[in-house]
Formats: structure tokens, sequence, C-alpha cells
């Protein structure tokens, strides 16, 4: 299959493709993606169970929302890549649009402003971003040939910084973190040169005693705070405290699904949200780790393949970007409940309870499956 | 334009794309190998740890309080109970703002500035972290209802069941129970911190205090399950407390609160003593208090009424009044003077009315202005002659009367169980010499001879003499516990460590045991004689009474001064005083009453004794005293 498909990404190639039939080529599907997504959602669905304490209500709540994402791929996956394309400037502002509206009209909760309310209706503009931005930083840079010239890759960061930014204002910094991280990526597999690579990270490990400098001493002490949650192990540190002595006393198989103590019994915070590999470790020990980060390398490498094999940079600047995100959600999650990162607001993909996040996960896969299955329709 | 300046060559830029991409895979890569090693470290090489700290999270170790030994009295009746009591508290780990939390509890209950001063006070205490304070006790029904419906929003707040002492007899019974209190700090330090781990309570008084180790039982533990929020969910291992013992009392609630009765409206002690065995029947003092009210902890206003109340209800008037004896003493005496040969019980002597140890001394009056004549033994105790005491007493000298005074219990406490009372002091040459730095004169003999002067005696002591004389000789020491019961009704178990608490004194030998016929007949004529000072109180007796009134004065009396017991204001009035014991052959009783500013000992004390040997040998608890005039 591959074979074929190489051979009608070659410039010039007079062949005329031959149609794949069955399901998979009339659904716009593709069935490793599909499969796996299916196992890290059910996977979910089991833990999730646990980390409600046993409650089906939030069980059945998320089932549907999976059911919806599944509804969103099947819709996205029809849509051809150079729609995306076209659409992303449109996106691009509207989003940008409702991100200013959410500074001036937004709702929220603990002291940030998420959320823009209409009547019956009530959602997170970031959450359109994660994929908007993308999207437009990939059809930015595609009008140029690639890699980018140093004038482009500027009004390129230009235009990621400003919906950034606008995240941060509300304040959401893992929005923020996931949206930036969307765009770095594409704008590294577009091929920027290694050497302002290079001089960007020199730039910015040279700004960082500059910064810290100029600080004030309360600026410092939060940052301090941040960067090491223990310090303050009856504020922040609790929730990394009791998260890493879960995810410890699972030891390799685990206390057993449902018998976590630090789970069950509230010790955990949030343990049904960000935290839930806290419960997975607890109670399904390492072995139940390794299960999922599994999943999840099977995942991202599904992606990755997709986007090597897309027909236009569009295509794979975009797929990649999205497989990469998808990473980043896992590992700043993963490494903030161990106590690796500080701790930012991410939840674990697909895992996590909470619908906007797994609908946008979900519309992400969608335009990876419409990547994989419209090569052949490219008429260019 | 860029877009002409250069073509878009596909092929490289999927060929850059293809290098990245396989690049950020290995990235990918590195970072989950990251990730596993950081599992691997905290799920392995730390397990233990961890494990141990989620233990301990989640597993805690708590004391169970053992229920308070139950007090009856001698018929099974129950004298101290626990009652289930509800009070608010606060985790004071788990409230975030202490003076917004008490503010919305004072909207929903009465919250007085004192249970809030004491709140604080508890609060500053030393205690055991994650224990709870309380801060209001005996909440209602209603109370807890509404403190239940806004627990949401009160975190640290609740609402816990405790056992708390009751006394169903309240102020009958205060000064022989004593009560608990709760616990403080320096009582915490006395104690032993494990076996009182749970506990709240702890005997401050009497009883409660004294058998505190008998009636506070074993602790108990369980090993509990809690949630991140201190609520138990499941009990893994439990080892019950051992409750405290059971105990029996030899008073009998029935005639406590008879004699009670009969002391109404006045400041007065009765002890009533079986005399074969030391067992107290009956420990009055009046007026009392409601030791109900010092269990949760007494309000300010109420103990500053209690404390600066004239008539003293705080006071133990049965264990710690010291009083002038009076007359009552002068059956010892007469005893010491028949063993000491200073005199023989025939022997008469005149009474002019007034004693004289020199030509124009100092006239030691009678108590009878006219004098009794030529008296003997028998008369001298029956009529209570003075003079007839004034001569031995200056015959045989202070040496007989204290060493006889001394084998009876006076200057000594010799009860076993009860820690209020006190020992006071015998008179005598040495004691004098020590502590007033005065030598012992005639004139102190005389004084002594009549039970005045530096004798003073509690009414535990009157009765316990008394009961040595009824035994005539033989020592009992008095006591409350009969002994331990399981449930009430069953024979009690005796405690034996009570009885080597204190060696027993000496029983009283005499050399010539007829002594004791010649002085018991005094006392029965006393009772029953046709001119025995409580002859009126003893009319009608089915049983014969050994007696002994006395009158104690209170202030001194001059020389041929006009006593006008009317005229001295009330509290100047001298104290009535009466011991007695019945029925004479076999003894069953042996009681002392002291009456403050009662008048005279026959008149005001003696009717009382008589109605307390009637309520125990008769069974006649009619109160007879309103009836007379």
């Amino acid at each position: 299959m591959s074979g074929r498909d190489f051979q009608r990404t070659m410039p010039g190639s007079g062949l005329h493709p031959q149609r794949p039939g069955g399901l998979w080529h009339y659904t716009h599907l593709d069935g490793w993606l599909l499969v796996l997504l299916l196992l890290l959602c059910g996977f979910g669905l089991f833990v999730l169970y646990s980390a409600s304490g046993q409650d089906l209500g939030y069980v059945q709540r998320q089932a549907v929302r999976m059911g919806a994402g599944f509804a969103v791929i099947l819709l996205l996956a029809q849509i051809q890549p150079r729609t995306y394309r076209f659409l992303a400037p449109l996106g691009y502002l509207v989003g940008v649009g409702l991100l200013l509206g959410v500074l001036f009209f937004g709702v929220g909760a603990k002291g940030a402003q998420r959320w823009l309310e209409l009547p019956g209706l009530r959602f997170q503009p970031a959450e359109v971003m994660k994929l908007a931005v993308p999207a437009m930083i990939a059809a930015w840079l595609v009008r140029q040939p690639l890699p980018p010239t140093f004038r482009h890759l500027l009004s390129t960061l230009v235009l990621l910084a400003i919906p950034t930014a606008l995240i941060m204002q509300q304040p959401d910094l893992g929005t923020a973190l996931l949206i930036a991280a969307s765009g770095v990526f594409v704008i590294l597999l577009a091929g920027v040169y290694w050497r302002w690579i290079f001089i960007a990270l020199g730039l910015a490990a040279a700004a960082l005693p500059a910064l810290w400098a100029i600080m004030k001493d309360y600026q410092r002490q939060r940052v301090l705070t941040f960067l090491d949650p223990e310090s303050d192990p009856l504020g922040a540190g609790w929730n990394i405290i009791q998260s890493k002595t879960a995810i410890g006393s699972g030891g390799l198989s685990g206390k057993g699904w449902l018998h976590g103590t630090q789970s069950q019994l509230d010790f955990l915070p949030e343990s049904h949200t960000d935290f839930i590999i806290a419960v997975i470790g607890e109670e399904l020990g390492m072995t139940g780790v390794l299960i999922l980060l599994t999943l999840y390398l099977l995942i991202i490498a599904r992606g990755l393949m997709i986007a090597v094999q897309a027909q236009e940079s569009f295509s794979r600047l975009l797929a990649g970007s999205i497989t990469l995100t998808f990473f980043v959600y896992v590992f700043v999650n993963i490494g903030m409940v161990t106590g690796l990162l500080p701790v930012v607001g991410v939840p674990l993909p697909l895992v996590s309870y909470g619908g906007t996040s797994i609908v946008t996960l979900m519309a992400g896969f969608g335009i990876l499956m419409s990547i994989k299955t419209h090569k052949q329709m490219l008429t260019r | 334009m860029a877009l002409f300046e250069r073509l878009k060559d596909y092929s490289e830029e999927s060929i850059i794309f293809t290098s990245r991409a396989v690049l950020a895979f290995g990235c990918v890569l590195l970072l989950m190998l990251v990730l596993i090693g950081r599992v691997y470290y905290l799920q392995v090489v730390e397990f233990e740890r961890y494990a141990a700290i989620s233990e301990q999270n989640r597993v805690q170790l708590q004391p169970v309080a053992p229920r308070r030994g139950l007090i009856y009295d001698r018929n099974g009746v129950l004298l101290a109970d626990n009652q289930p009591n509800f009070s608010v508290t606060l985790l004071k780990e788990e409230v975030d703002d202490l003076d917004a939390t008490l503010a919305k509890l004072g909207e929903l209950i009465e919250l007085s500035e004192r249970d809030i001063e004491r709140f604080q006070e508890r609060l500053q205490q030393r205690r055991r972290p994650f224990e709870t304070v309380p801060l209001r006790f005996d909440l209602s029904e209603e109370e807890i209802a509404r403190i239940s419906l806004n627990y949401y929003r009160l975190p640290g707040v609740q609402v816990e069941a405790d056992l708390i002492r009751h006394y169903p007899y309240g102020a009958s019974l205060v000064h022989a129970l004593g009560y608990v209190g709760r616990i403080n700090v320096r009582e915490l330090e006395q104690v032993d911190p494990t076996n009182y781990a749970a506990t709240h309570y702890i005997g401050k008084l009497g009883i409660e205090r004294f058998y505190e180790d008998l009636l506070h039982g074993r602790v108990g533990f369980q090993k509990v399950e809690t949630n991140a929020r201190g609520r138990i969910l499941r009990v893994l291992e439990r080892q019950d407390p051992v409750p405290g013992q059971n105990l029996q009392l030899s008073l009998d609630l029935r005639l406590q609160q008879f004699s009670e009765s009969l002391l109404a409206g006045q400041r007065a002690a009765i002890v009533a003593i079986e005399p074969a065995s030391g067992e107290i029947l009956a420990l009055v003092s009046t007026p009392g208090y409601d030791p109900n009210l010092f269990v949760t902890g007494i309000s300010s206003r109420d103990y500053n009424a209690l404390r600066d109340s004239i008539d003293l209800p705080l006071f133990n008037r049965a264990l710690r009044g010291g009083y002038p004896p009076g007359s009552t003493i002068k059956p010892v005496i007469a005893l010491a003077a028949l063993e000491t040969e200073a005199i023989t019980p025939e022997k008469r002597i005149w009474d002019p009315g007034f004693y004289q140890l020199t030509q124009n001394g100092r006239r030691y009056r009678d108590w009878k202005r006219g004098g009794h004549g030529w008296v003997d033994l028998n008369r001298a105790l029956a009529e209570s002659c003075d003079v007839w005491f004034y001569e031995v007493g200056h015959r045989m000298g202070v040496e007989p009367m204290s060493d006889f005074l001394g084998r009876f219990g006076v200057g000594a406490d010799t009860s076993l169980d009860l820690p209020e009372a006190i020992t006071s002091f015998l008179p005598s040459r040495e004691w004098k010499e020590s502590v007033r730095q005065l030598p012992w004169y005639p004139g102190d003999s005389i004084n002594l001879s009549i039970g005045q002067g530096f004798l003073v005696m509690t009414p535990l002591q009157l009765a316990t003499t008394t009961a040595v004389l009824a035994n005539r000789g033989r020592w009992v020491q008095p006591h409350l516990l009969q002994g331990l019961v399981q449930t009430p009704g069953d024979a009690p178990q005796p405690f034996p460590p009570i009885y080597q608490r204190k060696p027993k004194p000496a029983d009283v030998v005499l050399e010539n045991p007829d002594n004791w016929n010649h002085v018991i007949d005094g006392m029965v004529a006393v009772m029953h004689g046709e001119r025995g000072t409580a002859r009126r109180a003893a009319r009608g007796a089915q049983y014969r009474i050994a007696g002994k009134s006395g009158t104690a004065q209170v202030v001194g009396i001059a020389q041929d001064a006009k006593y006008d017991a009317q005229a001295l204001a009330e509290r100047h009035r001298d104290h009535a005083l009466f011991i007695a014991f019945a029925p004479v052959d076999e003894p069953r009783i042996a009681v002392a009453v002291v009456v403050e500013n009662g008048g005279g000992g026959s008149g005001t004390a003696a009717p009382i004794a008589r109605e307390v040997m009637d309520a125990w040998l008769t069974g006649d608890y009619h109160n007879d005293l309103q009836e007379k005039p």
C-alpha cells in the first residue's frame, strides 16, 4: 500500500490511482488509529469508574462524550484537507475574536475567565484554537517554499504569539502551553534551520537570568513554588505529595482495581480529572502505566506515519503538529502528576474526565484520518 | 513576492519533513523513557517508602475511652451513671478561619461568652494533634439538626456523642460521691497518658476521685481507616476497652435523702455508721450543690454564686468541718477518768453551779446555773454535769484525756476512702508547746474535759468515736465502699486494698471492762433516764438508745454574763451536737449530728438523730420534726 502511495506522490506521475475499496474507503477512517483510540477510551472508562468513586453517572457522561468524539471523527474525516487549509484563516480570526470576547465578557471560576456564555451554550474558545492555530500556522507557512525565510518565520511567530498571549491572559497556562507547542511543532517540522533554532534556544537561556534579576521578591517566590511545589506541603504541594504517594504505593502490580486507598479515600485530589494517572499507578501498578504509555506511543507512531505519508506540506505539518501536541498532553500531564514538572492544568488525553478536551482531541484525530484517506483525491 | 523568488520543491519539503518527523519520534521515545524511568523510580525504587506513607494516610490508631464504672448504693440504686451527651467540637487543623466559624456557629446555636472563653482556654492547652476541642455541650436535638444542615459550610465542625457522668440525685449525694470534671493539664501529667488517651473526664472529688483507677477502666484501641477528611470509614481492628468497675457503696440512698430532709434549710451535717463494719450509711452535709454543673465545666457565674454564698455549700461539713465537740466527748473523758481511777462510778461530787481551781480563782460555770447538787458518774453523763467533769479533768490532768481521745480517733483521719476527710489535731501538752509555744495550763484541762477549748472534731470523727464506743472499744474504720459489683443486686466483691491503706487503730482495751457498762449506762440515762438531757428525743422509742448531747460555744461568753440565745445574732448561736448509737445491746447504727448555730444539742440535734435511728431501725421514714412545736 505504501508503495502505491509513494508512486502517487511522485511529481509528474501520470498513473491514475487504483482506489482501494471496502469499509475504510467509504468511511474515510483509519482502522489502526480507530482501534487504538477505542482501546484507549475503553481503558479510560474502566479507570474512570474507579477514579470517580464508582459512580456510573460519570462513566456514562464520559462515554457519551466519547461517542460524540467519534461522531466528530467521522464527520471531520469526510472533509478534504485542502478545505481545512482554506478554512484555517477564517477559523483563526474567529478564534482570536472569541478570545478577545472572553477577555472582556468571559465567565469563569477560581479567578480565571475561560468561558464564553451564549444563550443555551457555554464554551471555551481556547479549545477551538487548539486546532485553528496549527492549521493557520501550517497554512501560512506553506504559502512560501519551505524551509521558511527569516521574515516569513517572524510573521509566523507573530501569528502564534497573539492567541498564546490572549490565553495566558485568562490565565490558562496549560492551554497556552499546548497551543504554543502546536504552533512551534509546525514551525520545527517545516524545516526551519537548525542554527536559528539553536540561536533562539541560546537567547532564551540568556534571557532567563536577566529576567530573574529584574523580578521582585514575591514574584521569585511564586516561581520557586511553581517549580518546587513540595516546598509548600499544605498548599500547592499537597496534590503532588498525594499523587506521588498514590503512584509509589502502587508498586509493580498495583493495589487492584477499586482498591487504591489514596484514590478511594479522597487523599488524592482531582483523581478523576487531571490526576487520573495516579489512580492508574496506584490501582494497576506500573503494569497499568506501561499499558497506557504503550497505547499512547502506538497512537503517536501511527499519527506520525500518517503525517509522513501525507501528500502535501500543509497536511504533513498539520498531522505532525496534532500528533506531537497529543504527546505534549501525555508528557506534561504525567510529568506533572509524578512530580517531574510543575503543576500545569493539562488533562491526560482521552482518560481524564472532561468534555471539551475529548471533543477537541477527537477532532484532531478526525483531521488526521481525513489526511490519511483523502490522498487519492489529490489532484495537484 | 516571495512566492516567485523560490519555487516549491515538493520532494525536498517531504524529505525535510520526514527527517524532522523521525527526529521528533526519537524525542518522543526518549521522553517516554524519561516518564517510564520516573514511574520506575516511584513504583519500584521508592515503593516501600510510598507504601508506608499511604498506609499512614489511611490507617489511624485511635484510642477508645472505656465506660466509667457506675456507682450504686447498698440496695443497688444507681447513684452515678453515664448519659449520652452531644457536644459541638472543632478540629482546628481543618478550620480555615476560626473567628468566622465561631461567628457562624453563634448564629446557629446559643454560644455564651463563657463558652467561647472556655473553648479558647482548651485550645491553648496541649492536646494531641487532630484532637477535637469541644465548644459547647448539651446540644438539643434541634441544635444538632441545625448544625448538621450547615456542615458543608462549617469545615472542621463536628457534633460528637460522648458519655457524660450524670448524678440523678444531684446535691443529695455530692458531699459523699464527689464528682468528675474535664481533665486538665495538671491531671494529665499525673495519669498514664496511654490509658487516658481517649478520656475526657476524671474524678475530681470524693469517691469519684478516690476510686478513679477502679472507675476509669482500661483504654481500648481501634485501627480505623479514614478518608482524607478524617471520617472513619471502617474499623479494621479493635481491642475493646475494659469498662470501669461498678462500685457498690454502703450508703443507703433512702436514709441519705431522709437525713438530708431533716436538715432542710440548715447548715448541718449527719454521719451515720454501722458500728459492726464501719460502713457509712449516710453522709450528709447541707447545703449541698448540684455536681452535674461541674461535669462539663461550671459557668463562672454559677461558680461564683456557690463560692461566695454565706452558707458555704461547697464546704463539706461532714468531713472537713471542725467543731468543738462540747459535751458529746464526755463519755470518752469519763472512761479516761474511770480507767485512771481519778474517780469511781459511785463517788459523788458536789456541784454548786461552778467550779474553781483555787479560792477566788476563775469560776468555770456549769451549764445549769444553780448546779446539779451531789452528782455521780451516771448523773454526770445523764444531766451533762460540767462540774463533775471539771473536777475529774483537773484530777487526772491532760495526759490521760489526750491519750483516750487519741485512742478514740481524735486528731486522726481513720477513714479508708474519704480523701477530703481532715485529721484536725489532738490537743495535748506537747501539741500546745510545739504549736502554740505556750505551756499547758490547768484551765486548759478543765476546758478539755467538757470538749471545749482547743478540741475540735469533724462530724465524721464524732460518728467514728461513737461507733467505737458502741463496739466497746473494737475499732472499725469508716468507709463508703462495700465492694465491686457486675450488676446491681449481686453480692459485692470486697476490694481488699482499701483495708490495707491505713493501719487500723488499736482497739481500746480497758483494764476494767466494767467501765464500758458504767459509761454506756450513763449514755442510756441521757436518753431514757428521768432527768436525761435528751429524754424528750427518746420518748416512745421501740429500742434503747445510748446518746450524748453537746452544745458548743461559738463565741466566748464573759464571766457571769447572762446567756441569751435569742439576743445573739443567729450566726453567733451555739452549735448543736448529738451522738448516739442504738440499739444499746446490739448496736446497728452510730450517728453524729451537728447543726451549726442550732442552739442546744438536746433540743435541736437529738430529735434529728432520733429520726435517723427510727428510719434505719424501724423503717419509719416519716419526718416527725415538723409536727413538734
